[in-house]
């Protein structure tokens, strides 16, 4: 009978990874947690400055890795959750004069309830259309920002102005025994990442937990899933509001390091940007995240010292290089390099 | 005498009644009833296009029957949606293998647990002591069934890359995961050889056997359903044909003539 194919799903559009290879080990952990600790204490503001949206973008491309390598799905508008973060912990800040870390998981959960809602129509919608509906919502954000009807809220095209927080004044009275000083950029990225730090342990949770599982089996085979008594439908609501929820926190502390909230920062540019910082950190692998932020910040700039003014065929030109040699991103090169610590090992 | 005579008297555990299905103007099932009891191993053949598959889509709600109905312990369950089946305890297995292919075999068996199992994604995020405790349970059931359909040796193995036959006692694993009364078996012997069959049969009896679970089995594999099952009913075009011991119904003259064609022609 024909409803044979009915049955048989077509094949992920992804290439999935295990679950278990979807982290790294104890060892490896600790030695990047070590590095993402110290070298602050060695670099000027600028690049502290740096680091921190380096943090801030590994947790957006973390949350699009939720969605994507986690539950199947596409998302080309992630900028939009992102935009919707900034502007909340923006608006908290300045007109309701709230602490910025109270600011963050109120953002959180915005951005959550958003994601969560623009679920319910996505699941319709599966693939390439799914891509690009999230697409038409990332093209759109910005305009919505601007309306005349939100600018006593949102500054319209102007934006607003974030105030940077200093450093608790209990760890500045601690530094200055030791003769130092926090500056606000210091600060910030210490909170940056112990709020990464959580997120991502609380992502790896997720994970390796029940929910996690219904995730996968919804990537790998909806038919299936539901047939386990999956509820399909809520799984994948919640897979787009974990994802924008985390955005949103993203979001929050971009616009707290930035100090500044405007509609243009956050185009369809960001949301692209954050799907190739996916792709480059292995789709699927959350470590990889990290990786896949620091190519996008830092490569265009590496492009622009080849050349001021074909700065964009140069990002091209790296970014094809690393499509063909390493088409499953910064995972692979991470299983290449654990095979030949294993080769190593033996001999 | 068998389980199933046991049963006799019994109310049904699943009970088919009066099912039609029409797709846009064809009648692929018309008014089909028959009755499950507890502890059979019920099988439903008939030749290609004759209505199995669709009357098993009937039953794991993939397909809403245009009339009549299909009562689980003397409740409908045409109002549940697919995915609040499996926790009255239907189970099913796929006609061409359907796991999930990127999760390791123990995984794939721990997302058939998932309808027995509660969670939520705080909870889970903060891995709470009642997850914990929840995924222990899974764990110490799932291992069981692995060791009972002998899988311990490739539980971390990811299941695309394991040979077809492994792959259908993955998913009979999966399935037993959910506890099921009743499990479905979609053409289970189907891409198997002549030995894998019969050690299938065998699986079959003894799940039913030690797990007191009711199977019914839609196959084309005549020598697989006429050596397992109790109870046999045959359809063609939509319709029942037969139904019976599987002497009785090998025996029926519309089931020779459907299978082999009649003597006139």
């Amino acid at each position: 009978m024909s409803t044979a194919e009915d049955i048989v799903t077509e094949a992920p559009a992804v290439e999935a990874v295990p679950k278990r290879a979807m982290t790294l080990g104890f060892g490896t952990s600790l030695v990047v947690l070590a590095v993402l600790i110290l070298v602050p204490l060695f670099v000027k503001n600028f690049i502290i400055f740096q680091l921190t949206m380096l943090l801030i973008y590994a947790l957006a491309v973390l949350a699009l890795n939720i969605l994507t390598g986690g539950s199947g799905q596409f998302s080309l508008g992630q900028s939009a959750f992102y935009a919707v973060g900034a502007y909340t912990s923006a608006i908290l800040m300045e007109h309701v004069g709230m602490n910025y870390a109270l600011t963050l998981p109120i953002a959180g959960i915005v951005c959550f309830g958003f994601g969560f809602l623009f679920g319910q129509p996505a699941l319709r919608l599966s693939g390439v259309y799914l891509a690009l509906a999230t697409f038409a919502l990332a093209t759109a954000m910005p305009q919505l920002l601007k309306l005349g009807y939100f600018e006593h809220w949102t500054g319209g095209v102007q934006g607003l102005v974030v105030t940077k927080p200093d450093a608790p004044e209990l760890l500045q009275a601690m530094a200055s025994w030791f003769h130092k000083s926090i500056s606000q950029d210091m600060w910030l990225y210490y909170f940056t990442l112990a709020v990464g730090i959580a997120i991502y342990i609380a992502s790896v949770n997720l994970l390796r937990s029940r929910s996690g599982r219904a995730f996968m089996a919804i990537r790998d085979n909806e038919i299936a899933a539901s047939a386990m008594g999956v509820d399909v439908a809520l799984y994948k609501t919640l897979a787009f509001g974990v994802s924008a929820g985390i955005t949103g926190v993203a979001g929050g502390l971009g616009a707290i390091a930035v100090q500044f909230v405007a509609p243009d920062g956050y185009t369809i540019t960001l949301a692209i940007q954050l799907f190739l910082g996916m792709v480059v950190g292995g789709v699927g692998w959350l470590p990889g995240s990290i990786v896949g932020s620091a190519f996008i910040i830092f490569v265009p700039n590496i492009a622009e010292s080849f050349s001021k003014g074909l700065s964009g065929a140069v990002f091209g030109v790296l970014l094809f290089l690393v499509i063909f040699l390493v088409p499953h991103g910064a995972r692979q090169v991470a299983i290449v390099a654990q095979q030949l610590i294993g080769k190593l090992k033996k001999n | 005498m068998t389980q199933a005579q046991l049963a006799q008297g019994q109310s049904p555990l699943l009970a088919v009644r009066d099912v039609s299905v029409v797709f846009g103007g064809i009648i692929a099932l018309n008014g089909v009833s028959f009755d499950m009891h507890q502890g059979q191993i019920l099988g439903l053949i008939g030749p290609n296009g004759a209505g199995k598959t669709t009357l098993f889509n009937c039953l794991s709600r993939l397909y809403q029957p245009s009339s009549g109905d299909i009562l689980m312990e003397g409740e409908s369950i045409l109002k549940r949606p697919p995915h609040r089946i499996a926790e009255i305890g239907i189970g099913r297995t796929f006609q061409n293998v359907a796991l999930f292919p990127n999760l390791s075999v123990i995984d794939n068996v721990r997302v058939g647990a998932h309808a027995r199992s509660s969670s939520d994604i705080v909870s889970d995020s903060l891995r709470l002591a009642w997850i914990r405790r929840g995924e222990a349970d899974v764990n110490k059931k799932v291992h069981a069934i692995l060791g009972y359909l002998d899988l311990e040796s490739v539980a971390h193995t990811v299941v695309s890359g394991l040979p077809f036959g492994t792959q259908k006692r993955v998913e009979l694993a999966r399935a037993l995961a959910a506890d099921p009364k009743i499990l479905l078996l979609d053409e289970p012997a189907g891409g198997l050889n002549h030995e894998e069959v019969y050690v299938l049969g065998d699986l079959i009896r003894k799940i039913r056997d030690d797990r007191k679970i009711t199977v019914l089995l839609v196959e084309h594999h005549m020598g697989l359903v006429m050596s397992i099952a109790d109870h046999v009913v045959a359809l063609n075009f939509g319709r029942k044909l037969a139904e019976g011991t599987p002497a009785q119904v090998q025996a029926d003259p519309d089931v020779i003539k459907a299978y082999l064609g009649s003597k006139d022609q």
